[in-house]
């Protein structure tokens, strides 16, 4: 719906609106071109000066147009930057990222999708109360679980590893996961379900027959939203790992921000790139599911 | 003194044009209803009247004035929506007077035009509420409220009935007469269905793929319908079409001969000679089911240009006030509708009377109606 | 609608297997059931005990009472730690809001490459606070970002030098938030206007109410709710905003811009004081409960009112 009305037909009358038409539209464009040149300024800082030369940058600063190009400093981010001590790059740590966000992703998506279906199609006793319980998991801040997490991951010697971060992301994601798959699934008609039980089939044929084949648009939102949420997380990764152990997100601010031993500007925003790169593709290529899980999310 | 004059008016989507030459107008105080199937412009047509759609091209005249780059709130005209529109966040009576607070009129004045209004649309008592709270004929009464407390020139109805389920739409629609008989505004009026296009309407335009089909009162409308889409849309069951062909009986009296089942031929004397007659004398007759009897010599007597056949019953719908039954003539179904006494039985080889007189007859090539020599 | 547990739609399987069957569902789900629940209550109880113990750098399982809140609430960098989540709260949500409005009210006008906009606004959302932050204090800072380049430019006065200032330091936070975080308002915005009846538009203009009015009194109430949605999201981003800072200004200068959470972490993590961080974990899922009850009960008690009719 548009409240600017389009009226042509040659008259004083109609070249009034017709002034007007055009104006506003002219206004509207201005003001989207500004706004959208606001947000992609960060963006095209970090691209650009990842291929400037560093003498460069010092000169010109951080916002100019590129003259010279150089590679190296992606070279430079990924394999022989210091940080925490060692001066291996962060091409660990991404490797620790995608070992960490990969795994958790999967295995959170597939009990959520689980428990998705058990929640809304084989209700028992107290499974509702059960469920907002489990749901308040995604309201639940960080804070509230360190200590905890710490003394759980000591307990199991699992401190400083991926195999920790992935535990502590799974249990949190769960949560997460069962709320978008039990909302998704609960609109499912249960007719279809009573149809395949007096077919004969049972628990698991369901799963796999009826509610699996429909379940690829939320599956692909809770991907989405669980590898970003996971892959972006800092604290969890700062507060149990360091140094080599360290996803790539929560090494980035030590070698951003070390004062003078950080990284200089051109090596850093290569190692922005590598951390922001994936959850950014995924964003540019399945941009429609992302928005679809922000406002189903939200209602919720 | 509102008059609405519309000249040539064509509109186009991108390459799809939706309204191909409209040319109607409505008199002083006339009611008008747009009439036709989903798609058929009518609504869009409507919009253009109100400046919520431009016109490609062709001329709308308000009052003698030139409106089409005119705003929709300059053009002096109310409009009651299908889904009535209603403000959910305001009152009744916020709804009623946002376009006069729009306007700056004076606080008194909107007290004094709600107070009128909502006497004479019996609504007094649901000003306090919001549209949530209403029923679907209270909420249509608000709306009309909106509209009739802006004293407009033209009021524009877009199908305001179709949410409604069939009792109310009975009701609203003896309200929307009678408040047009005591109010008297030039009134355009787009709806799907005939019968409230009958009903309510002074002229009824009926409107097919983007043109006006025939823009005539309602008793010509339905006894003399411009083309087979306008006999067949007017009138509930639709008008019955039988391909014929024209022959000439002894005397040379015309008739029109139908092809029957078993190889017979009936001829059925035509009541009026044609003014025409295509080349090869074939024609579609049309008849009306209330047209169609159980014949006996009295009704002949009354009717003389009752023509007479036989055909066999194959389905029996009693309605109470009537019967609807389904002939077979030739590999035609024709529906009839009958009186409840003595009414055809199924399975029976009914002896059939058809009064030719309101007959119509049509050209199979351009569907248009055929019409009467001079 | 539940499906009966003990179905006599089974077919007439050994009675061990019709138990299975039945209880594969509560099987499967306990694993996550109990996780889940340990997580929520058992992490809460525990760091509540840890709050009313006088653990310092190892938990101590004695009763203390309220001993840690009050520390807590008299340490300077907890007050200064609220204060600014205060003031982020308000200027945060409330720019976010707007930008998101503006942008959502613009995008509405029916203007081509709709989506190229969209996914422009939208994209912050996908980079992740720590990014935010550390990208944009190198915006911030004077000698390469925003001031330097108005100094390349000509402008030799300019001075743009938020973080460096104490008192201008969160400002610096606050934008980089809103530049994160409108995109999601100006969505669900967008999705609510494109919700509204165009025929109430329809009669709003043939009643005579200009665009502005129309937006202001008829529009906007309606979507009320979306408002309400995404301010509460927007102030559970900000109860938690820990990683935006830690990158942006590192708590500085000084512990000038110093979070709720970033307390927190300091208490438990660097100065062996965990009774105190739990006892700020606790003030913070205090604040966010704050916001989500009502909000919830709210929003059932309008489900159950618009169901109702």
């Amino acid at each position: 719906m548009t409240l600017a009305i389009a009226i042509p037909a040659g008259q004083a009358e109609a070249r009034n609106a017709w002034w007007r038409h055009v104006s506003s539209r002219t206004a509207i464009y201005a003001f989207l071109t500004l706004f959208a040149l606001l947000y992609l300024l960060p963006l095209f800082v970090v691209i650009a000066n990842s291929f400037r030369p560093l003498p460069e940058i010092t000169r010109y600063g951080l916002i100019w147009w590129p003259q010279h190009l150089r590679l190296g400093a992606w070279a430079e981010a990924w394999s022989s930057t210091c940080v925490a001590g060692t001066c291996a790059g962060v091409q660990r740590n991404f490797y620790n990222s995608l070992l960490m966000t990969v795994p958790a992703t999967v295995i959170s998506t597939l009990l959520g999708a689980l428990n998705g279906y058990i929640l809304s199609k084989w209700r028992f006793r107290g499974s509702e109360v059960l469920f907002a319980c489990m749901t308040l998991g995604v309201f639940m801040p960080p804070q509230i679980a360190l200590l905890p997490w710490a003394y759980i991951l000591g307990t199991l010697s699992l401190t400083n590893s991926v195999a920790g971060l992935i535990l502590i992301h799974v249990v949190q994601g769960i949560s997460f996961a069962t709320l978008f798959c039990r909302n998704y699934y609960v609109a499912i008609p249960d007719d279809l379900i009573k149809a395949a039980r007096i077919d004969g089939a049972g628990f698991w044929r369901i799963f796999h027959r009826i509610i699996l084949p429909l379940s690829p648009p939320i599956l692909i939102v809770t991907v989405i939203w669980q590898f970003t949420g996971i892959w972006n997380d800092y604290i969890i990764g700062m507060a149990f790992t360091s140094g080599r152990e360290q996803p790539i997100t929560a090494v980035l601010v030590a070698l951003a921000t070390a004062g003078q031993q950080a990284a200089p500007f051109d090596v850093a925003s290569s190692a922005v790139l590598i951390a922001a790169l994936p959850p950014l593709l995924i964003y540019f290529i399945g941009g429609k599911y992302f928005v679809r899980g922000l406002t189903q999310g939200a209602i919720k | 003194m509102a008059t609405l004059t519309i000249k040539g008016v064509h509109k186009r989507f991108g390459p799809v044009e939706v309204l191909k030459g409209i040319d109607i107008e409505a008199r002083d105080g006339e009611f008008i209803a747009l009439v036709g199937p989903s798609g058929c412009g009518k609504s869009t047509l409507l919009a253009m009247i109100a400046g919520l759609e431009s016109v490609t091209s062709g001329q709308i005249f308000i009052d003698e004035r030139l409106v089409n780059a005119v705003a929709p709130k300059d053009r002096d005209i109310a409009m009651v929506f299908q889904s009535y529109a209603l403000y959910p966040t305001m009152t009744a009576r916020q709804n009623i007077t946002f376009g006069m607070e729009s306007r700056g009129v004076p606080r008194k004045d909107q007290d004094e035009q709600v107070a009128r209004v909502a006497g004479l649309l019996q609504i007094e008592p649901l000003l306090g509420r919001k549209p949530g709270q209403l029923s679907g004929g209270q909420r249509q009464r608000v709306a009309m409220g909106r509209a009739l407390v802006r004293n407009p020139k033209l009021f524009l109805f877009d199908e305001p009935l179709s949410n409604l389920d069939a009792k109310l739409r009975v009701d609203m629609r003896a309200e929307i007469k009678k408040l047009h008989q005591r109010v008297g505004k030039t009134t355009i009026y787009v709806t799907h269905d005939q019968v409230e296009a009958m009903t309510l309407a002074s002229r009824i335009a009926v409107m097919h793929q983007g043109s006006v089909q025939q823009f005539d009162i309602p008793k010509r409308v339905y006894a003399h319908p411009a083309n087979m889409f306008v006999a067949g849309f007017m009138g509930s069951p639709s008008m019955n079409f039988l391909d014929g062909r024209l022959a000439a009986r002894d005397g040379g009296a015309l008739c029109v001969e139908i092809p029957l089942a078993n190889g017979a031929v009936a001829a059925l004397p035509l009541a009026r000679p044609p003014a025409s007659a295509p080349a090869d004398g074939r024609v579609v007759l049309g008849i009306r089911p209330e047209h169609l009897y159980r014949y006996d010599a009295e009704l002949k007597a009354k009717k003389p240009a009752l023509a007479r056949l036989t055909a066999p019953v194959e389905l029996v719908e009693p309605t109470g006030a009537e019967t609807v039954a389904n002939l077979r003539i030739g590999d035609r179904e024709v529906v009839g509708r009958f009186d409840p006494d003595g009414a055809p039985e199924l399975g029976e080889q009914l002896d059939l009377g058809i009064d030719m007189t309101p007959a119509c007859l049509f050209d199979p090539g351009s569907q248009k109606l055929i019409p009467d020599a001079a | 609608m539940t499906i009966a547990i003990s179905s006599s739609l089974a077919s007439p399987a050994t009675p061990w297997r019709q138990r299975l069957m039945a209880w594969t569902p509560v099987l499967l789900i306990a694993p996550s059931l109990v996780a889940s629940l340990i997580y929520v209550f058992g992490f809460t109880l525990w760091t509540l005990w840890i709050s009313l113990s006088s653990s310092t750098l190892l938990p101590q399982y004695d009763f203390a009472g309220a001993k840690a809140y009050f520390e807590l609430w008299s340490s300077p960098r907890w007050q200064i730690a609220y204060g600014n989540l205060l003031t982020f709260s308000v200027v945060y949500v409330g720019a976010a809001m707007a930008a998101g409005l503006a942008l959502a009210i613009a995008i509405d006008q029916r203007i081509r490459a709709e989506s190229s906009w969209r996914t422009i606004f939208l994209y912050p959302l996908a980079v992740s606070f720590a990014v935010t932050g550390t990208v944009w204090s190198w915006l911030f800072s004077p000698d390469a970002g925003i001031e330097f380049l108005a100094h390349q430019l000509g402008f030799t006065d300019f001075a743009f030098r938020l973080t460096i200032h104490r008192e201008t330091a969160l400002y610096a936070i606050i934008i980089a938030g809103i530049w994160h975080s409108s995109g999601f308002a100006m969505a669900l915005l967008l999705a609510g206007l494109r919700s509204i009846d165009p025929d109430i538009v329809k009669a709003a203009m043939v009643d005579g109410a200009s665009p502005a009015r129309t937006y202001r009194k008829v529009i906007l109430p309606q979507i009320a709710p979306i408002f309400l949605a995404v301010a509460v999201v927007l102030l559970q981003y900000a109860i938690k905003t820990f990683d935006l800072a830690v990158a942006l200004t590192k708590g500085g200068p000084g512990i000038s811009t110093t979070f709720p959470a970033m307390a927190v972490y300091d208490f438990m993590f660097q100065r062996g004081q965990i009774a105190i961080g739990a006892a700020g974990a606790i003030m913070i899922l205090a604040a966010l409960a704050l916001v989500l009850v009502p909000y919830s009960l709210y929003s059932a008690w309008h489900a159950r009112k618009e169901s109702a009719r």
